[in-house]
């Protein structure tokens, strides 16, 4: 087997600048990232952010237009196939085949990764009960439902036990249990010193990563673990108004000067501000005058979604006026 | 390339064949039904045409040269008639594709040892069967006019004359000249070259379409070990088709097998490499199933029907579309059949022909092992 040439000091992914561009359209823009073995990362952003396209790059079947990586301590344009002997990957569709069964398409895998024959049959059990599909395992595939489908991809991409794990959305369109248990899964895996990059638009999702990167428009805006997010990459401050009739208070709230946004939250509102101290007493004088009585109003940590919706917002500000010149 | 992933793969897809109905049909069904329809239907053999006669003379002797069609295998007498529309009707509702018109004085001339002109009328817009049954015409009454000769002439008490010229024809390697001989190792090469490469057509385009190519390719699985791995099934479908077809050719049409029958085998095998890789390099291509099926037809079947020699001998083509066939894999192929079937012929006088189809065989499988890229593009 081929060295790798650099471990990069224990960094499972490194990317430099890696950009890809289809015809002028850029789906991914100079990013930079550094992804330490053992850790669970996820990669967070809407839909055609560019977060399929980077994971594939990362595999070694997508070229990038320009920049660098490594996978493994191998470099993502020249030695693609070096790659894919240590990585497991999980494409965004189910990608098994559906006119064969639980067994076959595990069989099928260990032939395709050559699983030695003294332990072809320890790991294809260990699949199938993990998946939990022992009373499937000679049903088609076509019949599974989501989440067991999902399962046995899993298990498929990780049959020969490689060290990095890619997983694109591996939970869309699955029941919540199931996603539940299938987190409980990659834990067990991270535990194991198994690396994982996983890409999700679940906000809930995204807590469970040791750490995260906010990826929007091909470039990504932030990086650091849940927490890290929250406290540093928030640029306002966030309130929780917890009042009687919150749909009512929604729009004075939104028209005062000194708040930015507002938004139903549970029983509540969220309010974001640029100083949560001049917000809170604008807020309280102004819904004591509308006879709004107020249980609770104080500012709070911001969840991840704010962070995100605060990011997003703050680069669509800055790339706004460039635009307009460009065009 | 690694033995244990070509083998996993090969057995994938010979299970995709199995619980496909579809591809079962296509690989089995569809050439013997092929095999059976033309095997029945397509006979460049002319014979029973059917004759319609307006005898004026009615007379011993225009009734003994009527026997004379009537009798031959070449004509089938479907009726008489004792005016022109009668044969009018009959040629333009097909009842009748040949008339023959024998005149009143028919019997008298003869008689006096004058000529006697018969008119024949026949069907042109069948060129080809109208000068067959032409020259069949043709050979009954000359035959029928040198025996009153020779009657005459022992009548008369002369020795009869003989003819100074004798054509004694003898017809090798089809001696009954039975067109199906001809057209059924034609049969099994075109066969053989559209069943094939339809079947692979479909093979890689399919697992880009489904999605399953996105997880194959981020494995180590290398290009030749796939393409290799899916030539297998398809490969042992091709041979169970050649080895059906032999039987029905030796126990339903009774086609003479004259030469090796491994010399066949051989060459059949090289010929199903080439057909079956060129399936496999439009799939690749194309990545879409219904195009590539569609390029394979085109490719496979307009060639192998109209330029392989197979029904249109090739010499009576214009220059250029003769120089296209050379190229047209089919060609060699149904030569190559035709010769070891018929001919008894061996290497030695096919090796032109053996030396195309290795060299297309291993040309096309080495385009589609490098067109073949793990990468999305």
């Amino acid at each position: 087997m081929e060295l790798a040439t650099d471990t990069h000091n224990g960094f499972a992914v490194t990317l430099r600048n890696l950009e890809k561009r289809f015809g002028d359209f850029v789906a991914v823009n100079r990013v930079n990232l550094d992804v330490r073995k053992g850790e669970i990362f996820g990669f967070l952003g809407p839909n055609g952010a560019g977060k399929s396209t980077t994971i594939r790059m990362l595999c070694g079947i997508l070229e990038p237009t320009a920049g660098s990586g490594t996978v493994a301590g191998f470099d993502i344009t020249r030695q693609a196939e070096e790659i894919k002997k240590h990585i497991g990957y999980m494409s965004q569709r189910f990608s098994l085949y559906e006119d064969l069964t639980v067994a076959e398409n595990i069989d099928f895998y260990s032939g395709i990764y050559r699983i030695p024959a003294a332990r072809k049959n320890a790991r294809k059990e260990w699949v199938i009960e993990m998946a939990g599909l022992t009373e499937h395992r000679n049903s088609r595939t076509a019949i599974l439902s989501g989440g067991w489908k999902q399962r046995l991809a899993l298990g498929c991409a990780i049959l020969h036990e490689p060290p990095i794990i890619f997983l694109d959305e591996p939970t869309s369109g699955v029941d919540p249990i199931s996603r539940r248990n299938f987190w409980d899964l990659i834990y067990q895996l991270a535990g194991e010193g198994v690396t994982v990059f996983v890409t999700t638009h679940y906000m809930d999702e995204a807590e469970y990563c040791d750490r995260l990167g906010l990826i929007y428009r091909g470039e990504l805006i932030a990086l650091g673990t849940p927490g890290e997010l929250k406290s540093r990459f928030m640029a306002e401050e966030v309130i929780e108004v917890l009042c009687d009739q919150p749909q009512e208070a929604l729009e004075p709230i939104e028209q005062l000067a000194e708040v930015k946004h507002a938004a139903l939250f549970g029983r509540g509102l969220h309010v974001v501000a640029e100083r949560a101290d001049d917000a809170i007493p604008a807020i309280t004088a102004r819904l004591k005058e509308l006879n709004l009585p107020v249980n609770r109003i104080e500012q709070i940590l911001p969840s991840l979604e704010d962070v995100f919706v605060s990011q997003i917002e703050s680069h669509d500000r800055k790339e706004a006026p460039q635009r307009e010149v460009a065009s | 390339m690694k033995f244990q992933r070509i083998v996993a793969i090969a057995r994938k897809e010979f299970i995709h064949v199995f619980r496909d109905p579809r591809s079962l049909a296509m690989g089995i069904a569809i050439p013997m039904l092929m095999l059976f329809l033309f095997g029945y239907a397509l006979t460049l053999d002319v014979d029973r045409v059917p004759l319609i006669v307006w005898d004026q003379s009615e007379s011993p002797a225009s009734r003994e040269f009527v026997s004379r069609f009537a009798g031959s295998r070449y004509f089938s007498l479907r009726q008489h008639t004792d005016n022109y529309q009668g044969i009018e009707r009959a040629i333009d509702n097909r009842d009748a594709l040949i008339a023959l018109i024998i005149p009143v004085d028919f019997a008298r001339r003869i008689e006096a040892g004058r000529r006697a002109d018969v008119q024949v009328i026949v069907d042109g817009s069948d060129s080809n069967t109208a000068t067959i049954a032409l020259g069949y015409a043709d050979a009954v009454t000359l035959d029928y006019s040198r025996e009153i000769i020779v009657q005459q002439a022992r009548h008369q008490g002369l020795p009869p004359p003989v003819a100074l010229l004798d054509l004694r024809p003898r017809v090798w390697f089809n001696a009954d000249m039975v067109s199906r001989n001809y057209i059924f190792p034609g049969l099994i090469a075109v066969i053989m070259m559209i069943i094939a490469a339809l079947l692979t057509s479909l093979t890689v385009a399919r697992e880009w379409e489904t999605g399953t190519m996105e997880q194959l390719i981020a494995t180590p699985l290398k290009g030749p070990e796939l393409i290799v791995g899916k030539l297998i099934p398809y490969f042992t479908i091709g041979i169970l088709d050649l080895i059906l077809s032999l039987l029905v050719g030796d126990f339903v049409f009774a086609i003479p097998l004259r030469g090796s029958l491994w010399l066949l085998f051989g060459m059949s095998l090289i010929f199903l490499v080439g057909a079956l890789s060129l399936g496999i390099l439009i799939s690749i291509v194309t990545k879409n199933q219904r195009m590539a099926s569609q390029l394979a037809l085109v490719a496979t079947m307009l060639p192998a029907f109209l330029l392989s020699g197979f029904i249109f001998p090739i010499d009576n083509m214009p220059l250029v579309i003769q120089g296209i066939t050379h190229i047209v894999t089919a060609r060699y192929f149904v030569t190559i059949l035709r010769g070891i079937y018929l001919k008894n012929v061996g290497l030695g006088v096919l090796a032109g022909e053996a030396a195309f189809l290795v060299v297309f065989s291993a040309l096309v499988l080495w385009l589609s092992i490098r067109k073949f890229r793990k990468k999305i593009e």
